[in-house]
């Protein structure tokens, strides 16, 4: 599904990424722990297909297809879906609007016919029940006046809406309270197949609680100092990222869960 | 070509109008009201005295009139243009009792008007003034002044013929009037040819107390080319009427358009009105609204679109004269190419205007790195017991927002269409009038990439 290979990407001239190798088969899902400042965020960007970031070194698979040669809007057609750390507000669009064009790419991408509006209201209805979205948010503008938790249920809900192969969430716990983040975990353990694979990254072990990974990276100054089961996640939150060093070496890939 | 560098460079600009002032018939014709010689010789007295205005004089500080004085002037002669039906219904708004002015005269002709209620007049103002001479001379020139305004004083100058809408007292009229004032193009807008048309058309709308009324005013080509509008509108709306105005400027692309609105309201009077830029090579318009009752309610709204080289000049002056006025401007500009606007926006709140609610806010949209806004609005309160904001935002589009359309599939192109469009959204949406909202929408659209994947926005 995902295959990253000594991925090194650099903001401005300073490296941030400093040779990540990971590796994700179709149906699993992955943890990405670390400290603020280890380059999360940066890798759920780049492998979005923002603008800003040097690629230095390395490749990403996706599929077989070098991701970093396509653009964003074409990642997103051929099954790739980030949830926003920080979903964007997008006063003068509606939601609903805004999800009927981006399902249509993605369909018409797929070789699909477009969605008449009586379907896309039916499809509409279904997904909002899963994260327990108020269907009246969808006529506002996309994000305007939601509250955190809101914003982050529109993202997974989104996430459902267009049936992504793989999921990168970036941080969709952060600022949620226990029962919005449960509803966040169900809908996304809802949307759990063979076929389709989470990249869930993460600063609280809370969430793995919820949406258990088959495999925990934590990621350190850029790299990723150490892989294993969810048990990694549990002894972090005991100990805390000081005690996970930096392994010199580019880490190995991750055994398969 | 003379250039605008001081005073003594005046006179010899204004001679780009003056041959043609010369067949002013500044000592009125018979028939006519009297005071209408006295109105013309006053207005030309102060176009001669300061001539076209100078870049030195603040308010001009950042357009020049030296693309309009590149050319001699010269009215055509009624029936210079044919103007055929067909070539009309582009413009028309459906369902409007429609008033067509081809260079500033009317043409009954090609114009529909009928089935009104009692009172209502829409007619030729030179008809209007020799049939209804007290209701037209009470208002007429009343409020737009010639005397700091040189493009006024011109039209002004030469009035002889021009709009006239009435509504009586207490009757709300259902249908929206629309003024189509067309004007006949020469040339292509070089300089050193022959001289350009010039229409002057003069537009006065009056609301008796109680009435209400939807007026539309559109300004467009009657063929193409280039020319000069050189227009003024006086709007008086009387005690406790209401207005639904729109200005629709859609010039052709060589057109010069030089426009003055003057709004006059009465107490407890409400005006909502949109002032919509798309055409012209040079536009300039003047939107001065006097409250002059207490507990007036005033909308000034504007959006303007320019690319290229277009260049488009909002000044905007409403004065509050009275307490318990509210007065809402809110100016929207999309700049792509080398366009440039200027928004020059002034509230004024008189020492008797107490409670006084005003809010002017300026926002403008760059599309391109060679686009430049000039925007300075500003507030002069004399009174204590206020509430007024204003404001201005240059930007270009959020780049976090196409981003996140393009991770949603959207195409960049497409996404940024859609955010152009979301961003004039809120102003088309207060367009009441669905024909002149839809075809304002689909202006809009066909401008701008991948206009197919906005048009489902709406």
């Amino acid at each position: 599904m995902l295959d990253i290979r000594n991925l090194h990407v650099s903001i401005e001239g300073s490296e941030i990424l400093r040779g990540i190798d990971l590796r994700l088969d179709p149906g699993q899902v992955h943890a990405i722990m670390g400290p603020n400042g280890s380059g999360k965020s940066t890798l759920a960007q780049v492998l979005a297909g923002r603008e800003g970031y040097d690629v230095t070194d390395g490749q990403v698979l996706f599929q077989g297809e070098d991701l970093l040669a396509m653009a964003p809007e074409v990642r997103a057609r051929k099954g790739l879906f980030l949830a926003f750390q920080y979903p964007v507000e997008i006063p003068g669009v509606s939601n609903t609007y805004f999800l009927k064009a981006a399902l249509n790419a993605i369909r018409k991408h797929r070789g699909q016919p477009e969605l008449d509006a009586m379907d896309f209201l039916t499809l509409v209805r279904q997904k909002t029940r899963l994260v327990q979205l108020d269907e009246e948010l969808l006529k506002r503008p996309v994000n305007e006046g939601f509250s955190g938790g809101e914003k982050k249920r529109n993202e997974i809900f989104q996430l459902a809406v267009l049936e992504p192969k793989l999921a990168v969430l970036d941080e969709t716990d952060s600022g949620l309270d226990i029962d919005a983040l449960r509803t966040v975990a169900d809908g996304v353990n809802q949307l759990r197949a063979p076929d389709r694979s989470f990249l869930v990254i993460t600063h609280y072990q809370r969430l793995l609680q919820y949406i258990v990974p088959d495999v925990v990276h934590v990621l350190v100054d850029g790299r990723i100092a150490r892989s294993g089961g969810r048990e990694l996640a549990l002894e972090l939150e005991e100990r805390g990222y000081n005690w996970v060093e930096p392994q010199s070496a580019p880490s190995a890939a991750p055994a398969r869960a | 070509m003379a250039t605008a560098d001081g005073n003594s460079a005046r006179p010899a600009l204004a001679r780009a109008f003056l041959a043609d002032l010369e067949s002013v018939g500044c000592e009125g014709t018979p028939g006519e009201p009297a005071a209408l010689a006295a109105l013309r010789r006053t207005a030309l007295d102060h176009f001669a005295a300061r001539g076209l205005p100078a870049p030195t004089e603040e308010a001009w500080r950042f357009t020049s009139v030296a693309p309009i004085t590149a050319h001699a002037y010269a009215r055509p002669q009624p029936g210079a243009a044919t103007v055929g039906p067909e070539r009309l219904a582009r413009w028309t708004v459906p369902g409007a009792h429609v008033l067509v002015l081809i260079d500033g005269r009317p043409a009954p002709e090609l114009s529909t008007l009928g089935g009104m209620p009692d009172g209502v007049r829409i007619m030729g103002l030179a008809e209007a003034w020799s049939r209804h001479p007290g209701a037209v001379m009470a208002y007429l020139g009343r409020h737009a002044a010639t005397e700091h305004n040189a493009f006024a004083a011109l039209n002004t100058a030469f009035l002889t013929d021009g709009a006239f809408v009435l509504i009586p007292r207490g009757v709300a009229l259902d249908a929206p009037v629309q003024v189509l004032a067309l004007a006949t193009g020469g040339g292509d807008g070089a300089a050193a040819g022959p001289a350009l048309p010039v229409a002057y058309p003069r537009t006065l709308v009056v609301l008796e107390e109680g009435a209400q009324a939807t007026v539309v005013e559109t300004f467009a080509p009657a063929d193409g080319g280039a020319y000069l509008t050189c227009a003024v509108t006086e709007v008086i709306a009387e005690n406790n009427a209401t207005l639904d105005h729109y200005r629709l400027q859609q010039e052709a692309p060589a057109a010069f358009h030089m426009a003055t609105f003057q709004l006059w309201q009465g107490r407890d009077s409400s005006v909502r009105s949109h002032n919509i830029a798309l055409g012209a090579a040079l536009a300039r318009s003047e939107v001065n609204a006097l409250l002059g009752g207490e507990g007036v309610s005033c909308t000034l709204n504007g959006l303007y679109l320019a690319g290229g080289r277009q260049h488009v000049d909002t000044q905007m002056r409403v004065e509050h004269a009275m307490p318990h006025g509210t007065s809402h401007e809110l100016y929207k500009g999309i700049l792509d190419g080398r366009a440039r606007a200027v928004f020059n926006g002034r509230i004024f709140v008189h020492k008797a205007a107490q409670r006084t609610d005003a809010k002017q806010s300026n926002r403008n949209l760059l599309l391109s790195r060679e686009a430049l806004v000039n925007s300075n609005p500003q507030l002069e309160i004399f009174a204590d017991d206020v509430r007024c904001t204003h404001g201005s935002t240059v930007g270009q589009l959020d780049a976090e927002a196409v981003f996140y359309l393009r991770s949603r599939g959207i195409a960049e192109d497409a996404a940024r269409s859609l955010l152009v469009y979301a961003f004039a959204g809120d102003l088309l949406a207060g367009i009441r009038v669905a024909p002149v909202r839809e075809a304002l929408e689909e202006a809009l659209i066909e401008r701008l990439p991948r206009g197919e994947v906005v048009r489902q926005l709406a």
